[in-house]
């Protein structure tokens, strides 16, 4: 299993790509792995608030359903609307085309202290 | 993974490249490939599933079929040999103990059950065999045996070529015993899949050779049979509506409200649980299985309250995104009122997803042969 290493991550699956104050959300290859076939991404709205730590959507697949998780404060700026019709853009490339949200971090700051891909891949034992 | 047991597939789900999981206190695949694919390969040609782990019940003696006329809701001491049958096993007051297939041989009786009520239902036929003084012998081969269903369109005509059985004439239901390259086996025609194929037992150390022996390289892509794990079981399971223990059967619900009248011979025979069900057909049904088609992709869980005009009028039992049907499909109990086509709602963590009440089961193959 690896994980990019230019990328922060959550121990519940989430990678966070930084960018200024710009912050991209995903789940990683070895969740999309674990949850097989997704079936469906509930994503929140654009201009949503959210907490760190706090929830911001759901992801189902034939196996079982995930609650994700942002691990930076922000405002939705984007969502991946691909994924509507084609969640399975998450199994196939999950760090590209199976992104999922963007944020306006409140403090941008607070990503850098987000697990390291060694920490994540330590961390969730694999 | 201490403590839990491989069945002897194993080395070969390994060499597969299988995701393997606990399940019933057995290591068993999960997916090899990918669920939906392994799916739509069981839909459109064939699959072979290790399922070693459910438990294979073997009873001698004279008194073996009154016996299991006594523990089954089935009549089954009037069957044939080469004759199986889909059955439950109740307990005094009607709930499910389990769900089974009983075959009738000349000298033996076989019960395959499932893996999570094995060491139960052990432990209930004896004492029900003690407690009875039935003149009968069980024998729990589940671990010195193997068995796989081998399930698909494609399957009679590829296994015709490798073994000597005549797999055509079998009818649904029906077993038999032969021989291939000096090992024993017994094969019936029946599954868990709504497709039409087979399920075999062979001794544990034939495992490795039988799968050799399904004539190709099962990891390859375009093969006829490649293999499947509990993942795609359970979409093939569910849309062709069939039941699975811990979800639409349990020791607390009846087999009458989950749609298994036809499994429960009421009329004749007197066994566990037979008053109890009497007595419920008596004062009507509250509840029944029955399917849900969900709108849009969002899937129901087990225990998901179904609603309408905002009461509760039941719960999930399973549901997911059936890769076949291109929905999200479930069962439920419902009141008995709720009829097909009814407009409810499906409970997900606050949010109402709109749901129509369906007949089960959601897919049926096309094939005439049962």
């Amino acid at each position: 299993m690896s994980a990019p290493q230019n990328l922060r991550y959550l121990q519940t699956h989430e990678w966070h790509r930084l960018d200024g104050d710009t912050v991209t959300i995903g789940i990683t290859q070895f969740a999309a792995d674990e949850l097989t076939d997704i079936t469906y991404v509930a994503l929140p709205k654009v201009g949503q608030k959210l907490a760190a730590n706090g929830r911001f959507g759901e992801v189902e697949s034939v196996k079982a359903t995930s609650d994700l998780y942002s691990g930076v404060g922000g405002t939705v700026t984007e969502i991946n609307g691909e994924l509507a019709n084609n969640p399975g853009l998450v199994n196939t490339d999950p760090y590209n085309k199976g992104w999922m949200i963007r944020l306006k971090a409140d403090n941008p700051a607070d990503a850098q202290k987000l697990l390291s891909a060694d920490e994540y891949l330590k961390k969730t034992g694999h | 993974m201490d403590g839990l047991k491989r069945t002897p597939f194993y080395d070969f789900h390994v060499a597969a490249g299988a995701k393997v999981v606990d399940f019933a206190g057995w290591q068993m695949p999960l997916l090899y490939r990918g669920i939906v694919d392994e799916h739509e390969q069981t839909r459109n040609s064939g699959s072979v599933f290790d399922v070693s782990h459910m438990g294979r019940l073997y009873f001698r003696g004279k008194g073996a079929g009154a016996f299991l006329d006594h523990v089954l809701t089935r009549n089954v001491a009037a069957m044939k040999v080469g004759q199986s049958r889909y059955s439950l096993v109740c307990n005094s007051t009607g709930g499910v103990m389990d769900d089974v297939i009983v075959s009738r041989d000349e000298r033996h009786w076989l019960l395959v059950c499932n893996a999570s009520n094995r060491k139960k239902l052990s432990r209930y036929f004896a004492a029900v065999v003690q407690e009875k003084s039935f003149d009968v012998e069980i024998d729990d081969r589940t671990e010195s045996t193997a068995m796989a269903a081998v399930q698909g369109p494609k399957v009679i005509d590829k296994l015709s070529e490798v073994l000597p059985t005549d797999l055509k004439a079998m009818k649904r239901y029906t077993f038999a015993n032969d021989e291939v390259m000096m090992t024993r086996y017994t094969v019936s025609r029946s599954g868990y899949t709504g497709e039409d194929g087979v399920e075999l037992i062979l001794p544990a150390k034939a495992a490795g050779m039988a799968m050799k022996m399904l004539g190709e390289h099962t990891d390859r892509p375009g093969a006829t049979i490649r293999p499947a794990g509990l993942g795609a079981r359970d979409t093939l399971r569910l849309e062709a509506g069939m039941p699975l223990y811990g979800h639409e059967l349990s020791e607390t619900s009846d087999p009458l409200s989950s749609g298994l009248a036809w499994a429960v011979d009421l009329g004749g025979k007197d066994f566990v649980g037979a008053e109890a069900l009497r007595e419920l057909m008596g004062r009507g049904l509250k509840r029944r299985l029955v399917g849900l088609e969900m709108e849009g992709r969002r899937i129901a869980r087990q225990g998901s309250a179904v609603m309408q005009n905002g009461q509760t009028v039941g719960e999930v039992t399973s549901g997911t995104f059936g890769p076949t049907l291109g929905k999200s499909v479930a069962m439920a109990f419902v009141e008995v009122g709720i009829a097909e086509g009814a407009a409810v709602e499906v409970d997900l963590k606050g949010a109402r997803n709109p749901a129509t009440v369906v007949k089960l089961p959601f897919y049926k193959r096309e094939s005439s042969s049962k």
